[in-house]
């Protein structure tokens, strides 16, 4: 592999990690919120949580540029007060990335927190457990398992997101050219089918290694609550 | 140790309007299904705000709507016994005993005494093991004992032997006893099993459609308890007097006379309770000669109450037995045939005879 294959490589394992590490704890807080919360523009919220799954991502990645980009609202305010740049740079793509898979991650964490049963919640409670101590001795480890899954939905699909990728920071080698848009740009040029498939095949190894990572993580707290 | 509540809450058409106080030992709330005694344990425990009332625990106000108070329930150092133990399934038995302790020593600095509640209710073998392996009559004492280490002023039991065979229940049971006399701790039991309620309440609260209908000692209580579902009994206050080898007997002393009975695993002067379900109860205006059953008990007719709710006209005739109470459940038709009527002298055959030891 070329060292430009190899910076591509780490650069995706950069922005989806990031990308994952950054929308887990927001996706469970609006994803208990969504399970449990009984207010007024509930369903708003869900639907705004859903958009980018159902916009074409290229939309999504032209919002955030409208949005996040220097002259926008949220890129101009980020940049004149903390100095953080978002268009076209390494964390702008974690940004494109974990909204395409904060969806996917919000509706797994969200299924698990109904499957919670609050009965326990409120035993909890009469032993002296304050809401917040409920929440993370019993709410939480309980829905452990949606966490894994919801937090390896986003990572794949931080792995793989392309269009809101591209479109908010462009195809940048060394600084936002990932996995998918690299294999994008060497299917352009003349001679790059031995490197495109490079990738296409680092790509595979890298899902299914974290969709085992995922499975033997799962398996370790099941056998864990069977063994304590 | 006091518990004075007084809720008037409405769900739907039902209308919970009770109030009473509860001392030391074993209240027992008991009712029949739909009578509001979940609901009325619920609001003790916080898991309901009522619309109006006061519930006051040791002279603590946890909830007044007057004075809008209403004390959170982490806050209220209750201990709650569900019917579904509620175990924590990512917990072991170990850390579900330990859970309620280490908050109640956030407050107040003192260690519940593992060692003897883990002693107390015989589950030192299952420590290590996750609450998914146990069986139910385990998990169920696994529950008690998590209440009890969160050393709670007051222990609520919500039906804690409901979903337990009759088997499993009489393991349980000498836990509960032994609770109620070595730990000291009061307890609030909603039941509506009077076999329960009479071997193990120090105090009885008859709920009726969410109205308290009556409140005294289990002895005097119990046989008012009326209950429509054949359930209905007296409680008898007994002492081994001695054992019959030949016949495998024994007999019992009682208010009421000598009582022969199944030859119990008792020493002599032994306290137990001897409950007699109204319906195993005859009458007689002579005493019968030549029946089988061993215990012919004389006494006089104190009251008559209809009972409402049996396919038959029945009544339950309550017998002043030397000072006890008997109850005896007779059709109508035996009632007007004996011309049974208070004060009238009659003999009570009594046919079985269940004991509770106390």
């Amino acid at each position: 592999m070329t060292p430009e294959e190899w910076t591509a490589v780490r650069l995706s394992l950069l922005v989806a990690v990031t990308a994952t590490a950054c929308s887990l704890p927001v996706g469970v807080a609006i994803a208990y919120l969504l399970a449990r919360g009984q207010f007024r523009g509930k369903s708003l919220v869900d639907t705004i949580v859903h958009l980018p799954l159902i916009l074409p991502p290229v939309v999504t990645g032209y919002v955030l540029l409208l949005l996040f980009g220097k002259q926008g609202p949220i890129g101009a305010f980020l940049e004149r007060t903390f100095g953080i740049v978002l268009a076209f740079r390494w964390t702008g793509a974690a940004l494109a990335c974990a909204v395409m898979g904060f969806p996917l991650m919000v509706r797994a964490i969200r299924l698990s927190v109904e499957a919670v049963d609050t009965r326990l919640e409120s035993a909890a409670g009469t032993l002296g457990a304050g809401p917040l101590w409920v929440f993370a001795t019993v709410t939480l480890p309980l829905c452990l398992p949606g966490m894994i899954a919801g937090a390896i939905l986003c990572f794949a699909k931080a792995m793989g997101e392309f269009g809101a990728t591209i479109t908010f920071v462009s195809n940048i080698p060394g600084e936002t050219q990932t996995l998918p848009t690299a294999i994008y740009t060497l299917t352009q040029v003349p001679g790059g089918d031995a490197g495109a498939l490079r990738l296409t095949l680092v790509s595979v190894v890298i899902s299914m290694v974290a969709l085992l990572g995922s499975e033997l993580l799962a398996r370790r707290i099941g056998a864990r609550r069977v063994a304590t | 140790m006091s518990l004075a509540l007084e809720i008037e809450h409405a769900l739907g058409n039902f209308r919970l309007d009770a109030r009473f106080t509860a001392q030391q030992g074993l209240t027992a709330l008991f009712g029949r299904s739909g009578s509001g005694k979940t609901t009325l344990v619920n609001v003790v425990a916080g898991l309901i705000r009522p619309q109006r009332g006061r519930v006051v625990v040791d002279g603590q106000t946890l909830v007044d709507t007057d004075r809008g108070i209403f004390v959170p329930k982490h806050r209220r150092r209750l201990g709650y016994v569900f019917q579904d133990s509620r175990l924590f399934p990512h917990l072991s038995v170990r850390q579900n005993l330990l859970y309620g302790r280490w908050f109640a020593s956030q407050v107040d600095g003192a260690d519940g005494d593992f060692a003897a509640v883990v002693e107390l209710l015989g589950i030192g073998a299952l420590l290590q093991r996750p609450p998914d392996s146990l069986s139910a009559g385990e998990k169920q004492r696994v529950a008690i004992g998590r209440a009890l280490l969160a050393r709670p002023r007051l222990v609520l039991m919500d039906e804690p032997l409901a979903s337990l065979d009759e088997a499993r229940r009489a393991e349980i049971m000498p836990y509960l006893e032994r609770l109620r006399d070595e730990a000291g701790v009061p307890i609030l039991y909603v039941s509506h099993s009077v076999a329960e309620v009479a071997r193990l309440a120090t105090t009885v609260v008859i709920l009726n459609a969410g109205r308290v209908a009556a409140v005294g000692p289990v002895l005097d209580i119990l046989p008012l308890a009326n209950a429509a579902d054949g359930d209905g009994g007296s409680v008898l206050d007994a002492v081994v007097a001695r054992h019959d080898p030949k016949f495998q007997l024994t007999v019992l002393q009682t208010a009421a006379g000598e009582l022969e009975v199944p030859r119990l695993a008792a020493a002599a002067g032994t306290h137990v309770r001897a409950y007699i379900r109204s319906r195993d109860v005859m009458l007689s205006l002579r005493p019968p000669e030549e029946v089988s059953a061993l215990n012919v008990l004389p006494g006089q007719v104190a009251g008559i109450t209809p009972v409402n709710g049996g396919a038959a006209a029945q009544a339950d005739i309550r017998l002043d037995c030397g000072g006890a109470i008997i109850v005896a459940r007779l059709t109508a038709k035996s009632v007007d045939r004996l011309r049974l009527a208070p004060g009238r002298p009659v003999y009570a055959v009594i046919k079985s005879v269940s004991f509770e030891r106390n």
